[in-house]
Parts: C-alpha cells; sequence; structure tokens
C-alpha cells in the first residue's frame, strides 16, 4: 500500500510543556488504524497538527511526498484530509440537510460563487444518500441541536467525508455513545466508509472497538508514540499495558495467545 | 438563475405600485418613501453581513462614501449625471473596502463592530474638519441628470424618484440571490461556527470579505441615491448615530427577508417623524422603547410575525431563501 501520509520527528510545544514530540508515524492509503492512550497523551495534538489547526514546532508531515507544513487548515481538507471531532462541530440551528448542503456546497466549490444558486435537486440527491450510507436520512429534517450524540457524530463524519477525502481522523468517534450502541455505532461507521478508499485513522480509549475494528493500533503516551504495529501485538505491548491500557485489558492475548 | 422567487416577484410587483403611489401620494410621503429607499440599501448591507453573524456599527462609512464621492464629482469635476455620479460611488466604496477588508475579515463579534465603527468615526473626524468640504456643514450635489436629459418642476422628481425604486429593487433582487447562493448558505455556516467551515474547506476570511465589500457597494449606492435625494452631503452621514439607524433597522425588522430591511427604514423614519411630534425633546425614548420592546417580545424583528416557519420549505430551489435557520 502506498504510503500517503508520514511524519518525521514532529514536535508541538506550549512554552515549557511538550505536548508531542518524536512522533514519527506512516500511514497507507485505505488502512484503517486505531489511536490509544490517556488523556493528555497527545494524540489530538499530533491531529491538529496534520490537520494545519496547530502548527508544529518542529518536524515534518509530507501528505503524498510533499510538506504539508504551513498550510492552513481549509487548504489541508481540500488536498484530502479530513476529521470530525471529539465533540461534534455542527452549525447547531440548521437542520440535518442543512449541514450536509453546506458541507457539499463548500466541496464543489472551493470560492464560493456570489450569485449562482447553492441548492439544486442534485446536490439535495447527494446530501440524502450520503446520509443514507451513515444511517441517518430519516433525520435529514431535523434541527441538528436537538439530536442526539451519536447521530450528531455520525452527521459530523458524514460532514467530513463528503469530500471523499484519502485520509480521514476521526477523534473519538464514540465518545457520547452510551457504551451497549458503540459496538453496532462503530460497525455502522466502518460500513460506511468502506466503500471509499478513504485512510481512517480513528482515536479511541474503548479497546475493544479497536481491537474489532482496527488491524492497526498506534498507542501514545505523554506525548510520543510508544508502540506502533499490528493490533493484537499493541495491545499485548507490556508498556503499553502497563501506561497505556491498564493490566485489566488481556483478553487478546489470553484467549489467542498472542505474543 | 432563471426562476424568480416570491421575494423577487414581490419586489418586481412593488416597483410598478411604489411608482403609482409617488403619483398620487403626497408629496411629503413621497419624499420620506425615497429617503427611506436610499438608507434601506444601506441596512440592506448591514443585514447581508449580520446574516454571517457580524454586525457593523460603522457602516455609515459607505453610505457617507457614497454620497461625498458623488458630491465631489459634481463640485470638482461638474459631473451631475445620475448614472455617472452611481458608478462613481460604486468604484470609491469598492477601492475603500476592499483595502479595509483585508483588515476586518480577521475579526468577529464586538471586535469587528467596533472596528467598523472606529474606521467611520475616522471619516467623520476627517469631514467634520476639513473647511474645503464646508466642515459639519457639508455641501450642496448638482441636480441630477440622466444620459443627458435635464427633467424639471415635478417630472424631475418623479425622474429621480422612479430610478431610485428601480436601483433598490434591482439591488434586492441582486442580495436576495446572494443569500441563496454558495456565498449566502458559506455565511451562514460562518455564524453558526467557523472552524466548521474552514475544516470543510472554505475560507472564512475571505467570505466574510466579499460580503463586505458588497454590503459597502450596496451601502455607497443608498449614499448617492440618499444624497441626491436631498441635494446635499454632510459628515453626519458617517456619525456613529447614523450608523446605528441601519443597525436599528434590521433589529426592528428583522434580517429573515431582503424586504425586511427596506419597510423596516421606511417604519423608521415614520415612527422617528411621529417621536418628535409627539414629544420633541425626548424623542430618543420613544425609538428606544420601541427598540427594547421588539428585542423582548420579538427577536428575529417584525418580519418573523409574517415569516414561515417550514424549514423544509427553505431547500426547495424554487421556494424563496428567506426563511433563516432557526426560524
Amino acid at each position: 500500500m502506498d504510503v500517503i501520509l508520514e511524519t518525521r520527528d514532529l514536535k508541538r510545544t506550549f512554552g515549557a510543556v511538550v505536548a508531542a514530540h518524536n512522533i514519527n508515524i506512516r500511514i497507507h492509503a485505505g488502512e484503517v488504524m486505531g489511536v490509544i492512550g490517556s488523556n493528555g497523551a497527545g494524540k489530538t495534538t499530533f491531529v491538529n497538527m496534520v490537520t494545519g489547526y496547530l502548527p508544529p514546532s518542529s518536524g515534518e508531515i509530507l501528505y503524498r511526498g510533499k510538506s504539508m507544513i504551513g498550510l492552513p487548515t481549509r487548504v489541508i481538507t481540500r488536498k484530502g484530509i479530513a476529521r470530525s471531532f471529539q465533540i461534534p462541530q455542527l452549525f447547531q440551528e440548521l437542520t440535518v440537510i442543512d449541514n450536509m448542503l453546506i458541507a457539499l456546497t463548500i466541496a464543489d466549490n472551493p470560492a464560493p460563487p456570489v450569485f449562482k444558486p447553492a441548492i439544486d435537486r442534485r446536490l439535495e440527491g447527494r446530501a440524502i444518500e450520503a446520509l443514507e450510507r451513515f444511517g441517518i436520512a430519516q433525520h435529514a429534517h431535523r434541527e441538528v441541536g436537538t439530536l442526539a450524540q451519536g447521530i450528531r457524530k455520525l452527521i459530523d463524519i458524514a460532514m467530513a467525508t463528503v469530500s471523499d477525502p484519502a485520509l480521514l481522523f476521526l477523534d473519538e468517534p464514540t465518545s457520547g455513545v452510551s457504551a451497549d450502541e458503540k459496538m453496532e455505532f462503530m460497525g455502522t461507521l466502518i460500513e460506511a466508509l468502506k466503500s471509499s478508499d478513504t485512510a481512517v485513522l480513528f482515536i479511541e480509549h474503548d479497546m475493544e472497538i479497536v481491537e474489532a475494528f482496527s488491524p492497526r493500533v498506534v498507542a501514545f503516551y505523554e506525548g510520543t508514540i510508544l508502540a506502533d504495529g499490528p493490533t493484537a501485538e499493541v495491545l499485548t505491548n507490556d508498556k503499553v499495558r502497563e501506561f497505556v491500557i491498564g493490566t485489566e485489558f488481556h483478553r487478546t492475548a489470553d484467549t489467542e495467545g498472542v505474543a | 438563475m432563471k426562476q424568480l422567487d416570491r421575494t423577487e416577484l414581490s419586489l418586481l410587483v412593488a416597483l410598478p405600485a411604489l411608482i403609482l403611489a409617488a403619483m398620487v401620494l403626497p408629496s411629503w410621503i413621497v419624499n420620506y418613501v425615497q429617503v427611506s429607499l436610499g438608507m434601506g440599501l444601506v441596512a440592506l448591507g448591514v443585514m447581508i453581513q449580520m446574516r454571517a453573524g457580524l454586525v457593523s456599527f460603522g457602516q455609515g462609512l459607505y453610505f457617507c462614501i457614497g454620497g461625498y464621492a458623488a458630491g465631489l464629482a459634481g463640485k470638482y469635476l461638474g459631473i451631475s449625471d445620475l448614472f455617472a455620479l452611481l458608478l462613481i460611488g460604486i468604484l470609491a466604496a469598492l477601492i475603500i473596502a476592499t483595502t479595509l477588508g483585508f483588515l476586518l475579515r480577521r475579526y468577529r463579534e464586538i471586535f469587528y463592530a467596533m472596528l467598523s465603527l472606529a474606521v467611520s468615526m475616522i471619516l467623520y473626524g476627517l469631514l467634520s474638519s476639513t473647511e474645503e468640504l464646508g466642515s459639519t456643514d457639508g455641501f450642496n450635489l448638482p441636480v441630477p441628470t440622466y444620459l443627458g436629459m435635464a427633467p424639471s418642476g415635478e417630472a424631475a422628481r418623479m425622474t429621480l424618484f422612479i430610478i431610485t425604486a428601480a436601483v433598490v429593487v434591482a439591488s434586492a433582487i441582486a442580495l436576495n440571490r446572494l443569500l441563496r447562493s454558495s456565498l449566502g448558505y458559506v455565511n451562514e455556516a460562518i455564524r453558526e461556527n467557523e472552524l466548521r467551515v474552514e475544516y470543510l474547506g472554505a475560507s472564512a476570511h475571505n467570505a466574510v470579505h466579499v460580503t463586505y465589500v458588497i454590503a459597502a457597494v450596496v451601502s455607497s449606492m443608498g449614499g448617492v441615491l440618499w444624497a441626491l435625494s436631498l441635494g446635499h452631503v454632510d459628515p453626519e452621514m458617517t456619525n456613529w448615530t447614523t450608523s446605528g439607524s441601519f443597525v436599528f433597522v434590521c433589529i426592528l425588522a428583522g434580517t429573515g427577508s431582503i424586504v425586511a430591511p427596506l419597510i423596516g427604514t421606511f417604519l423608521l423614519e415614520i415612527l422617528r417623524v411621529y417621536a418628535v411630534e409627539i414629544s420633541p425633546n425626548t424623542w430618543q425614548m420613544i425609538l428606544g422603547t420601541v427598540m427594547l420592546l421588539t428585542i423582548i417580545f420579538l427577536p428575529k424583528g417584525l418580519w418573523s410575525l409574517l415569516a414561515k416557519s417550514s424549514t423544509a420549505k427553505r431547500f426547495d430551489p424554487e421556494a424563496d431563501a428567506n426563511t433563516q435557520p432557526g426560524e
């Protein structure tokens, strides 16, 4: 698989605080990977740097071999890197289809035309189609602010995918979703994304979700990468068990005998 | 875009209705309507910025630039043609707004409001202290001509009224289309969540800049037409009280429709007349009370009494774009 994103010695400091350092990672086209780590481990800082929200203090970010340092968020998005948010970033007072139509309009027009009508039947059809992929088309005409967190999460992700990104970062997609719905939620999500060749990197705290949906895992600890590799390998890594997931999580290792 | 929506059809119907009314109504009412139409264009400029969540407390700047550009062209270049004066006003606003836009596009909320106010007050200070331009008294404009024609008497009054009404209706239709355009939708998105707009791949700064320039151009046209109606300009056009009245109109009438600020401007003019009549020394109290009651009981303005609540309609391409989110 082609490497679409590579970071080299990425570092971000806030004054004397080092939020992330020595981040070296390679993401391949179409792969699904989980990112784990306790709060403050540097996961979201990493995503913020790669998507242009935070400029790195040092290091390099290469997307398809070209440097992304210094590019604004919108340019990075247009190049094919999209993200969703831990707290869904939606247009709360608008309807679901409103949100999708705005996302589609922006995806279609780098500079929004001043007098060309934004909405037509074809665009509405695409919006409904996108919502159907995520199983939320029935909420199309409801105001976003009135919907449950799980649905808002899906809308947030659906909006991020309208530009057909090559790489999609999902920041804690299942946070706020009830424990018994998480598996089904994530299943819907991965199924919806499967039809495209989008590489998906999701930040997750639930190890069962990570184990079930990502063949590869990167573990962050104190601002740097502690382990990176096949899921079973990383989740049974001693340091990862000690510093990231705790020693209670050992189902895979114990039942499947993976070292 | 070939199809006209309900708002645009209403505006097209309103044009001959206004002209017919001007022929039969007393001249003092016609004068108020004419002045209101000029000021209504400035209110429209404020309104389209409000749709992006930006309140300009200094829109009088472009109202004044339009008026003074026309006045200076008449005074120093001897130009009296209304269309040429309109063009000069537009060009002046375009140049200044494009330049200032690079600064204002970076600010939001109170900072945008105060910065726009500050710039308008700088012009107020400059004009007030420039004796060559009549300082606080201002100066008079030439009687307008129309492509070489110079009507007189009642014909002159009606010609100016008809052209003012036609320019306002055409501008309102254009701005209604702007609200339905991609830029219009992006502006609403900016008001709701600018971070998301950037993460969807659009430049909020660029959208705000373009909107600011369009608002300036429309406001300068209002300034030219208003100044030609009264035959006079003075620095009060860019004073904070004038700019405040445009914001007042948008709060009073609401921003739910492009028609609302036009009606609101006329209502404000009438309200001001009666307030002065009733209480000559404390008429501002009446305006303040109306403002207070509007904010409390009709936070989305008088237009919200008429607006339909169907959000779904909003996305019917054949329907109009007048229902704001949340209405």
